[in-house]
């Protein structure tokens, strides 16, 4: 056997820990009899260690294919619901993939896959297996044009930081989050809830709001997760006003101080906290200060993280990275060094590093270069805006200019439309460089949203 | 309101968010006398697009750009609708 001992998802399950479950807006199942059951129709030892494709059109067989493939696969790549097919052949190959296991058994039928297995509900009695090996986690980025890169983790770095928390105290958590769980910041909360011994309701991209808050409710989600375009839309639904979270954790975004106190003033008993995580940096921290950006002490090598700013880029190296890019011409996932850099770019104001953007994501104005955050985290601070989005827009005068489409809180008089842009347009000359200062400002009644839940940057 | 008048008021507006004391808007003053710079203009160009639906600076690759505010006015002006 090897050294140490290896873990696997099922290690963590168990059928004393009673009342355990999973579900979704149709289904409800238990956490605590999943080690004698399968929903792979009992022919999880075919693909033992096989490198293998999980296809499946929805969030609750994905996440007990993961519990049975883990520690029996050799690999498991996630392909997220957005995932374009054109892309599949690509990846199949670079990934090595040698078996998938889906819900659509037709369409794969003819291609050259050799093993197809069927994931189905309900779940089938089945022999309990043992681990067997440390299984390879893939995943693929979000956001970047093209085939999707494939980032390589194990069950081990991808818990990191849940073991480094260490269990929680009080009751077993119920959590929940707006993401996809094939995605990595979904893929977090999927993990703390088996980790922790809690239970997990999973999103439904065709569920109103209001009702997926209500099926909340209805499995008492203690805590829950999402990114900042998540939560604007939820406070801006009204679906808010029922729900009484005890933790509420952003990510995937910049969480601006504006998003972090209106979810204070929703949830005023709940703990708010916004965390920073990336597929390839893994999860690096988790700011609970109620304040926007994170303390400048967080660089260095904090409980085994080690952050550094280079170029204006947060760059992380630790445990909890991926460990490479997979693929036939993939490229290096660290420096030298076994840094990841984030691309995120921070600046130091104070004490305390903000987060300015993306560096893929910078607009052309008249040849400076702009951040799109940056603007919108000013807009956003005035008390009648709930979201906003800058970009840029041709001019033929100075080759680019920032516009910014804005979303008012609920219930605005329209009739002061023409003040509040004033007052915005005040707002971000006192506090913007006059080239960051929209030059046209205009009220809409909604922004794009990625499947990934970050507001859509299509131009940037 | 007239082409004109939706012109000067979108220039007296944006002076006055820029904080540029606007002479006289005579015909004949030139476009460098209003104490606007490239992104005052930039800005201009773009809040009248929205309004009036036009671009006159962009339609035609060869347009020159306006030397007088009268100029200005009536490359609004001459737009075939």
């Amino acid at each position: 056997m090897s050294p140490r001992e290896i873990f696997a998802l099922r290690d963590y399950l168990s059928p004393e820990r009673k009342g355990r479950t999973i579900s979704d807006a149709h289904e409800v199942v238990s956490l605590t009899d999943i080690l004698s059951q399968t929903v792979l129709g009992d022919r999880l030892r075919e693909l033992s260690g096989r490198a293998v494709l999980l296809k499946l059109s929805d969030q609750l067989r994905s996440g007990l294919a993961m519990i049975e493939l883990d520690g029996i696969a050799r690999r498991m790549l996630l392909c997220p619901p957005d995932l374009n097919p054109a892309y599949l052949d690509a990846l199949i190959a670079d990934a090595g993939i040698d078996a998938v296991v889906t819900d659509e058994p037709d369409r794969w039928a003819e291609t050259g896959v050799s093993l197809v297995v069927t994931a189905q509900l309900p779940l089938q009695a089945a022999t309990p297996v043992k681990t067997e090996r440390a299984t390879e986690w893939l995943m693929l980025t979000s956001g970047t044009s093209g085939v999707p890169k494939i980032v390589g983790h194990t069950l081990e770095a991808l818990t990191g930081a849940i073991v480094a928390e260490g269990p929680a105290r009080g009751p077993a958590p119920v959590w929940a989050t707006f993401y996809d769980i094939r995605r990595y910041g979904g893929l977090q909360i999927f993990l703390r809830a088996i980790l922790s011994g809690g239970s997990m309701v999973l999103s439904d991209p065709h569920e109103a709001l209001a009702d997926h808050v209500a099926r909340l409710n209805a499995h008492a989600v203690s805590h829950i997760s999402g990114t900042p375009s998540h939560w604007r839309k939820l406070l801006m639904s009204g679906a808010a006003a029922q729900f009484k979270p005890g933790y509420v954790r952003l990510s995937g975004e910049i969480a601006d101080q504006a998003v972090l106190d209106g979810l204070k003033a929703a949830f005023p008993d709940s703990s708010v906290g916004h965390a920073y995580a990336s597929t390839e940096a893994g999860v690096g921290f988790a700011v609970n200060d109620g304040l926007e950006g994170f303390p400048a002490s967080y660089l260095g090598n904090r409980n085994g993280v080690e952050m550094k700013v280079v170029d204006g880029s947060l760059r992380i190296r630790s445990t909890r990275t991926a460990h490479a890019y997979i693929g036939r011409n993939a490229a290096a996932l660290t420096d030298g060094d076994g840094f990841v850099d984030s691309g995120d770019i921070v600046e130091l104001r104070g004490d305390r590093y903000y987060f300015v953007g993306r560096r893929g994501g910078i607009i052309n104005i008249g040849g400076l270069k702009v951040h799109p955050e940056e603007i919108e985290a000013v807009i956003n601070r005035h008390a009648d805006v709930r979201m906003s989005r800058a970009k840029s827009r041709k001019s033929p005068i100075t080759g680019g200019i920032v516009v910014a489409d804005v979303i008012l809180a609920d219930g605005t008089d329209q009739a002061r439309a023409k003040e509040i842009r004033d007052q915005i347009l005040d707002q971000c000359r006192t506090q913007l460089a006059s080239h960051k200062v929209p030059a046209v400002i205009r009220f809409v009644e909604a922004l794009d949203v990625t499947p990934a839940g970050k507001l859509a940057r299509t131009d940037a | 309101m007239s082409v004109r008048s939706k012109v000067i008021e979108a220039i007296q507006q944006i002076a006055k968010e820029q904080n540029v004391t606007l002479p006289a808007l005579t015909d004949d003053l030139s476009l460098h006398e209003t104490g606007f710079d490239s992104l005052a203009f930039a800005i201009l160009v773009a809040r009248l697009e929205d309004e009036t639906g036009v671009d006159p600076f962009t339609i035609s690759e060869d347009a020159a750009f306006p030397a007088t505010v009268g100029d200005f006015v009536r490359a609004y002006e001459n737009v075939p609708a």
